[in-house]
């Protein structure tokens, strides 16, 4: 009798394993990986999935077991057993979890380091938000775009601030994101790993016009990057360069 | 020890109200007062404020430019100032009309008599206890009659917010602006999610408590009766003030009304800014009221350890609203400043400091998370010990780790700004304390399943929703674990799984418990049965839809899409119109809450003292019970869930031990 409990608890946990691990493992959910940091980011977003879907297939298994194991018949007037407690169970309870939870904490203060860390030789772009655009300055190249450029593979150090409002960048492709605050800066490293056109999304509402607030973010060849880097406005029609968009340099 | 209330034959001094007459009801506190002294209050307002700006010489002031020779223009300037003059004449409306109500209505009378010297009736309990449907239109000082005032208000404002919720799922259906502006939209979102949450949920639970705690600890009122109907009459106010903000438009920056955003928006921000403190005003009044309550008038035998959960959840949740909310008062009075008067607190350009207005905002909301979440845990260990049959599995390890939420509950704030610029440093440490409040939550859940193991379940709507809340709430805290994490939240912060995460802990995790409460209640409530089948159904289909809504906003969310967006990516577009027909859905099924809920309490079948043959003391008196609760004050003499034990008794009542266990027979009491 104990052992056959033991077994259909097992199966319908198993169960809720495998609908659990389709969920997490077999709908894409993360876009496509294209920077440096983006790998330290998934490797904690992985390392938690699977310890959060054990733990709920776990609870899902035993309270499904529950519902259908001791459900009262029809008009039955008992009482459960009067069981208080269980000072072992409890002690289980408490200490799996903290040790899970110190686990996640610990890979996931390892993998910001990772994200976050930048080498010494890395070039800077200035990023300035206002309501409700996004203006790029390369201090190296003397100028301003409307748009971010960056070469393949080359460490980058996005320097923020906002004249308005916050702002938050966002490149989901990158994970990075890093609010852009009035009167502070904030800084967020990116090296892309992916030749693409991306979106730069602002995720802190900032007024009616936060929807649309988007710029675009190129990863460039190191070839293509020189010829940009040298006043070809590249693939791209409605870039202006030089002076053309060169309004948010003020106060920079 | 508990300590003995003072036991007092109110049931003596009972009498019929005397109702003024003639011209006297005009002056007696009530709504023909509120009817002059409201409009009185609205036009006093304006004639001082402008005649002060006209005296002091402020240039914005409507009267210098009103010329009385030159009738061509001076209304068009005349208006284009007043408009001008509208912050300040908003600020002090918003001050001094909500006073001229609660005057009005005789919120204040007792003290205002007792200040003047005129006689008080301390003894005369003619605004105690329902009568007839206007005493719950009136001052009442039943702690029974203000339960069910907080219950209906705060479902009429959730009916309001989830109106809203509908308005942006429409638009959100297709990508592009269909039905409002981008400004309209940003105040949709804004005033639904401030409505549901100081309006709805935490006045909710403030409203079962107020009707379920002093029956559960066996006294004959809260402490302070006067002071609670006080806090009711603040709540509709402050409602009342949000939903006004659509008179000048609604404010737009989000229920978390971060600055410098909050001091550019027009004059509708006021109304959430001043609504706030109203609404904060009523938490903290009842959660002192609580607090005083539970320390001091618990029966006699009723020990700390011998509290229902629910009692213990309270009393949780009131330490952290007497604590917490005096600083959500204090960012939006600051935000105010700024406005009005022009100070600097968060204005970048002179020395202010932004993320300075987020820290003492989240210092705030992130333990408003628990004032939202910890009554709801109460409720369902009552729900789940009842109808699982069974003593709630660690009932001591469930009431300390409570008290473990509470004091972790204010060091994980910053959880909230990881992508802020805050101080680098502050990031991990509140990353560790995150993650260890999940140790506490884990041990309730644990505990839940634990009661079902070997109980005899009986799936009642209440125990249905229990349970939902357990999965829902497993997934909502889970995906907290995500965004708890640095990494992760870098790149899913203010993204829809954000949105997804909130939904999970707040609709499957906090409605769900309201729901359950509302049913479990409702039949010592109102005195009828709700009907059985139509609550099922209720369940069911706001399960299916709660989870069709919101459980694909994880994966957009996680693909890119960004929250508060009032357009979105084409991208995005299928799952957004999936997500709002299951919206619709969801918010249909609320119809048949409603219908059921009207309809059971006019004419549902007379409920019995104890319809769930449940062991706390609320069920041991009729249904609905008698006004000062127990004719005689009950001796507590175990603890109130010893389901399934034989001869175990939680209370003795006139004499009789509490009913229990097999041997209950539900008590049939008439209805008074």
């Amino acid at each position: 009798m104990r052992r056959r409990a033991v077994i259909q608890m097992i199966g319908i946990g198993f169960l809720a394993g495998i609908v659990t691990g389709g969920v997490a493992f077999f709908i894409p959910w993360l876009p496509d990986q294209a920077s440096e940091e983006a790998k330290a980011i998934d490797a904690a977003y992985w390392f938690v999935v699977i310890i959060c879907a054990v733990i709920f297939a776990l609870v899902a298994g035993v309270s499904l077991y529950s519902c259908w194991k001791f459900r009262a018949p029809p008009d039955d007037e008992d009482d459960g057993s009067p069981i208080h407690g269980h000072t072992g169970l409890e002690i289980y309870w408490t200490a799996v979890p903290t040790i899970l939870v110190t686990a996640m904490a610990v890979f996931s203060g390892f993998a910001l380091a990772a994200a976050e860390d930048l080498p010494d030789k890395h070039g800077t772009i200035q990023v300035t938000a206002q309501q409700f655009a996004w203006s790029f300055t390369y201090p190296e190249l003397d100028r301003t775009e409307g748009e971010l450029v960056l070469e393949l593979d080359k460490p980058m150090q996005l320097v923020l601030t906002a004249k308005d409002v916050i702002h938050s960048f966002w490149v989901p492709e990158f994970r990075m994101k890093q609010d852009a605050v009035p009167g502070v800066e904030t800084t967020v490293p990116i090296t892309p790993i992916k030749l693409g056109t991306y979106d730069v999304i602002c995720t802190e509402l900032c007024g009616l016009g936060h929807s649309v607030m988007r710029a675009r973010a190129r990863v460039l060849s190191a070839e293509d990057y020189a010829k940009w880097a040298a006043g070809d406005s590249g693939d791209s029609a409605e870039t202006t360069t030089g002076e053309g968009g060169d309004t948010s340099t003020e106060g920079r | 020890m508990a300590v003995a209330a003072p036991q007092t034959r109110h049931a003596e001094h009972e009498g019929p109200p005397v109702r003024p007459t003639g011209r006297r009801r005009w002056t007696a506190g009530g709504w023909l007062r509120v009817a002059w002294i409201v409009p009185l209050a609205f036009l006093l307002v304006p004639v001082l404020v402008l005649a002060l700006r006209h005296w002091l010489s402020y240039p914005s002031s409507p009267f210098s430019v009103l010329n009385p020779l030159d009738d061509s223009g001076w209304n068009d300037d005349f208006w284009r100032f007043a408009k001008q003059d509208l912050q300040p004449l908003i600020t002090t409306w918003t001050v001094v009309v909500p006073f001229a109500f609660l005057a009005g209505i005789g919120g204040f009378d007792y003290w205002a008599y007792w200040i003047s010297g005129r006689p008080t009736r301390p003894e005369d309990h003619s605004g105690h206890g329902a009568r007839t449907w206007r005493d719950y239109f009136r001052v009442n000082t039943d702690h029974k009659v203000i339960g069910i005032q907080y219950v209906v208000t705060t479902i009429i404002f959730f009916i309001a917010g989830g109106l809203l919720a509908m308005f942006l799922r429409a638009e959100l259906a297709k990508p592009g602006m269909q039905i409002v502006d981008p400004q309209g939209y940003n105040g949709l979102f804004s005033v639904h999610a401030a409505l549901m949450i100081f309006l709805f949920i935490i006045p909710a639970f403030a409203g079962l408590g107020n009707y379920v705690i002093p029956l559960m600890i066996g006294a004959p009122d809260m402490a302070f009766p006067r002071l609670n109907a006080l806090s009711f009459w603040l709540l509709p106010i402050a409602g009342l003030m949000m939903l006004s903000s659509y008179l000048v438009g609604p404010f737009a920056a989000g229920w978390t009304n971060y600055v410098p955003l909050a001091v550019q928006q027009p004059e509708g921000n006021l109304f959430f800014q001043m609504g706030v403190q109203w609404a904060g005003a009523s938490s903290i009044l009842t959660a002192l009221n609580f607090l005083v309550t539970i320390i001091t008038m618990r029966a006699p035998g009723m020990t700390f350890w011998r509290m229902p959960l629910l009692v213990w959840a309270n009393f949780a949740t009131s330490t952290l609203v007497v604590i917490a909310t005096p600083f959500i008062a204090g960012s939006q009075f600051f935000i105010l400043f700024d406005r009005v008067l022009h100070t600097n607190f968060f204005d970048a350009g002179e020395g202010g400091y932004p993320l300075g207005y987020q820290h003492i905002f989240w210092f705030y909301s992130h333990p408003a998370v628990y004032i939202m979440m910890l009554p709801g845990f109460g409720i369902v260990s009552e729900v789940i010990s009842v109808f699982a049959r069974k003593p709630i599995f660690g009932y001591r390890l469930m009431a300390l780790s409570l008290m473990a939420i509470l004091i972790l509950g204010f060091s994980v704030w910053a959880h909230h700004m990881f992508v802020s610029g805050m101080a680098a440093w502050l990031r991990v440490p509140m990353m560790v304390t995150t993650m260890i409040i999940a140790v506490p939550t884990g041990i309730k859940v644990f505990s839940w399943l634990a009661t079902l193991w070997e109980g005899r379940i009986r799936f009642k709507t209440p125990m249905l929703f229990a349970l939902g809340f357990v999965s829902m709430f497993v997934i909502g805290g889970l995906s907290g674990v995500y965004l708890g994490s640095i990494p992760i939240d870098i790149h899913t912060s203010d993204t829809y799984f954000v949105v997804a995460h909130i939904h999970y802990v707040l609709f499957g995790g906090s409605l769900f418990t309201i729901y359950a409460g509302f049913y479990y209640w409702f039949p010592k409530m109102t005195g009828r049965m709700y009907n059985e089948a139509l609550g099922k159904l209720h369940f069911w289909l706001t399960f299916i839809g709660f989870n069709a809504t919101f459980f694909p906003m994880h994966w957009i969310g996680v693909r890119g899409m960004p929250r508060r967006v009032a357009d979105y990516d084409p991208q995005f577009a299928n799952w957004n119109l999936i997500i709002s027909i299951a919206s619709f859905f969801l918010g249909a099924s609320t119809l048949v809450f409603l219908y059921n809920m009207l309809v059971s309490w006019r004419s549902g079948e007379p409920a019995p003292g104890n319809p769930w043959r449940a062991l706390t003391l609320e069920w041991q008196v009729s249904s609905p019970p008698p006004v000062f609760n127990f004719d005689e004050i009950p001796q507590v003499v175990g603890s109130p869930y010893e389901y399934g034990v034989r001869g175990a008794r939680h209370a003795v009542l006139n004499g009789a031990p509490t009913t229990q266990g097999r041997e209950a027979a539900p008590m049939e009491e008439s209805v008074p």
